[in-house]
């Protein structure tokens, strides 16, 4: 019983090691992302009841689900954006499952957030937490926290006249982030891994454009980040297996050792 | 003058609720012509092509001469009430519940004697306008009403009885998102509508006509999505027992057909608002809306489809519209079916294109979202069951009536 997976097993046992579900629940009142309305849409999730221990189907309950594969806390493929479409193994099928579970370091925009509904995370951010933190290791996601997923529906699409309004990374920060410190991808609390505004950027859509085009991964609409130390976690993230799918809905679980986590 | 009609008082929630019984009905096919009429709001008799003879009640052949081919067409519908009668006691329970009943025999102008019911305000050897109007079953039955409007005039219990009328009823529209919506509550209010329910879906979605429907007085706005089952089982079970007229306004307006490539998305969207929102509709809201059909004078009555004109003759540059809109005419007849044996008309509106964002390239005319709110309330107050709205709608009507192959070859253009 020493080897580390055996230590492992002992210590999610014991609760040294927390699991924290960073998921929102899929439901029907969940935001998808908006585009105009001449254009194609993500499906919202939609529930129908098979039977329920009635005529239907006496002792059994159980429903059809429809979703996108982009509804909810998502995965994003690279084969998601145009510029990954040519990768190898860029599919949620055909990528390396080694992938789905990777260390994860948080960082915390929740102050700048709270005050700016467009902040943008900068090169600059990032190594004044490396500064403090360390190194962004590579191979690792980077948790964007913004404390959106604790808005109401309404704040957390936060759309106006001119769109949404929520935060997301500068294309700099992507540019490097992927670049110079070779992370495994990119995870948000808002409804994408970009900003709202990010159609006005160049290139438009970083976070997708760099990440995707560089086969690495997106995870967005997480939740309880607020739970998670700057380093330290462990994500399993292992969307469903969905044959040449550009994405899926998930359940993102984050390991975290007990003396680490916040009440 | 008719009495006003007072406000219901409050029912307690323990009290039964009264049930509608059945009305004599069993009619020849001939007969339906009576409904038929009745249904658009027209007044048609049989008219022999040989000797003009106006006909009723209606038959086979001719009551002058021998001929057989008679056609309905629209005659004078005035006359004189030569009796009248208050039925006191009948074997109908229905008519025995409502009594006194007041019918009586009209000479027409055009000819034939008929009983009818009577508007109370109809005095023997006074002067008359016949109506056909749909009794609580949906079966056309002559109604003589007094010659000019009189004040109060739809307050009699017999024109309520025969009308959807929105005065002192609750009324959903299914959409606040609609075009129609927004002019549709002003209206029902006008008309005396007790309160109007207005469903918005996607809460987190700004709208400025659900904001201006959040200021109306007498408007409360109430969570529905038509493409979620739960969303609408949820209300239903909320509020189903205090729907009395329900508008569907939701719809999905796209231009494209169904052999445009790959947008299954549109065609699937298309029939997920425009058939399966009304398919769930129908589910939630038709058995609680069935059970209060004859719950005291603001009973359930109504149940309001609005469709397109294009449901009868496919719009090619908005087929897949065209299509979903008529499975949702298809459903429309079987929700009738079983709705009208429960006192529940059914009533769809036809409108042309809608002046709205999605016809925005079509040239006009176009129906102002406007007309189409006044269209419904005359229709609820008539109590007819089709209303096509707009000179295209109306034109594209009178072709498919006379040769729907015709109107297919013309593209419904």
């Amino acid at each position: 019983m020493t080897d580390s997976l055996s230590l492992f097993a002992a210590d999610i046992l014991s609760g040294r090691i927390q699991i924290i579900d960073l998921t929102q629940t899929l439901s029907p009142d969940f935001p998808t992302i908006v585009l105009p309305p001449e254009m194609g849409q993500c499906a919202p999730f939609r529930q129908e009841e098979i039977s329920r221990y009635d005529s239907r189907g006496p002792a059994w309950y159980w429903n059809n689900f429809t979703c996108g594969e982009h509804t909810g806390t998502h995965f994003d493929a690279p084969c998601h954006w145009v510029s990954g479409r040519d990768l190898p193994n860029n599919a949620v099928d055909t990528i390396d499952v080694a992938n789905f579970i990777a260390p994860a370091i948080v960082l915390d925009c929740s102050a700048e957030t709270a005050a700016d509904d467009d902040f943008l995370l900068t090169v600059e951010f990032m190594q004044a937490w490396e500064a403090r933190y360390g190194r962004i290791p590579s191979g690792c996601w980077v948790l964007m926290r913004t404390d959106w997923s604790k808005r109401d529906p309404v704040a957390y699409a936060n759309l106006r006249t001119d769109g949404a309004h929520n935060p997301g990374p500068t294309p700099e920060a992507v540019k490097w982030l992927v670049e110079e410190r070779d992370i495994k991808g990119f995870g948000t609390e808002t409804i994408g891994t970009d900003a709202g505004q990010a159609a006005h950027f160049t290139p438009p859509y970083p976070a997708h454009f760099y990440m995707h085009g560089k086969g690495r991964y997106g995870l967005q609409c997480l939740t309880k980040l607020d739970l998670l130390p700057p380093t330290g976690t462990l994500i399993v993230s292992a969307p469903l297996k969905i044959r040449n799918g550009s994405g899926s809905p998930l359940r993102v679980l984050a390991l975290v050792s007990g003396a680490h986590t916040k009440p | 003058m008719t009495p006003r009609l007072q406000k219901p008082r409050h029912k307690s929630p323990v009290e039964r609720t009264q049930q509608l019984p059945l009305l004599p009905s069993g009619r020849s096919r001939t007969a339906q012509g009576l409904t038929a009429a009745a249904a658009r709001g027209e007044f048609a008799l049989q008219v022999c092509r040989q000797c003009h003879t106006v006909q009723y009640p209606p038959r086979d052949v001719c009551s002058d001469c021998p001929s057989i081919d008679l056609v309905w067409q629209l005659v004078d519908d005035r006359g004189t009430l030569i009796a009248a009668t208050d039925i006191a006691i009948s074997n109908e329970v229905y008519f025995r519940e409502r009594a006194p009943w007041r019918t009586g025999i009209v000479t027409m102008d055009c000819g034939p004697a008929v009983l009818a019911h009577l508007h109370r305000e109809c005095r023997p050897e006074c002067r008359v306008k016949l109506t056909l109007k749909l009794d609580r079953l949906g079966q056309g039955v002559m109604v003589a009403l007094p010659i000019e409007d009189t004040v109060n005039m739809a307050d009699d219990p017999l024109l309520r009885e025969h009308s959807c009328d929105p005065k002192f009823r609750r009324m959903l529209i299914t959409d606040g998102d609609s075009p129609v919506a927004q002019a549709l509550a002003a209206k029902a209010l006008q008309a005396g509508a007790e309160l109007v329910l207005v469903g918005v879906a996607n809460n987190w979605r700004p709208s400025a006509a659900r904001e201006a429907l959040g200021t109306m007085e007498g408007v409360e706005l109430v969570p529905l999505d038509v493409t979620d089952y739960r969303s609408v089982e949820d209300l239903a079970d909320q509020i189903g027992a205090r729907v009395d007229i329900l508008v569907n306004t939701a719809e999905y307006v796209r231009p494209g057909g169904s052999s445009h490539g790959r947008d299954m998305q549109r065609i699937r969207e298309s029939m997920d608002v425009n058939y399966f929102g009304l398919a769930r509709l129908a589910q939630c809201f038709g058995p609680a809306m069935r059970g209060r059909a004859a719950d005291r004078a603001n009973s359930a009555c109504a149940w309001v489809n609005l469709l397109s004109v294009y449901a009868l003759a496919n719009l090619a540059p908005f087929g897949t519209f065209s299509e979903s809109k008529a499975a949702a005419y298809s459903l429309s007849h079987a929700l009738r079916g079983e709705m009208q044996s429960h006192g529940i008309r059914v009533i769809n509106i036809f409108p042309g294109p809608i002046d709205d964002e999605w016809h925005q390239t079509l040239p006009a005319p176009k129906v102002a979202p406007s007309a189409v709110a006044s269209a419904i309330i005359k229709a609820l107050q008539d109590g007819v069951e089709d209303v096509y709205v707009g000179d295209i709608a109306r034109d594209l009507f009178a072709r498919w009536r006379d040769d729907p192959k015709a109107l297919e070859r013309e593209g419904a253009m």
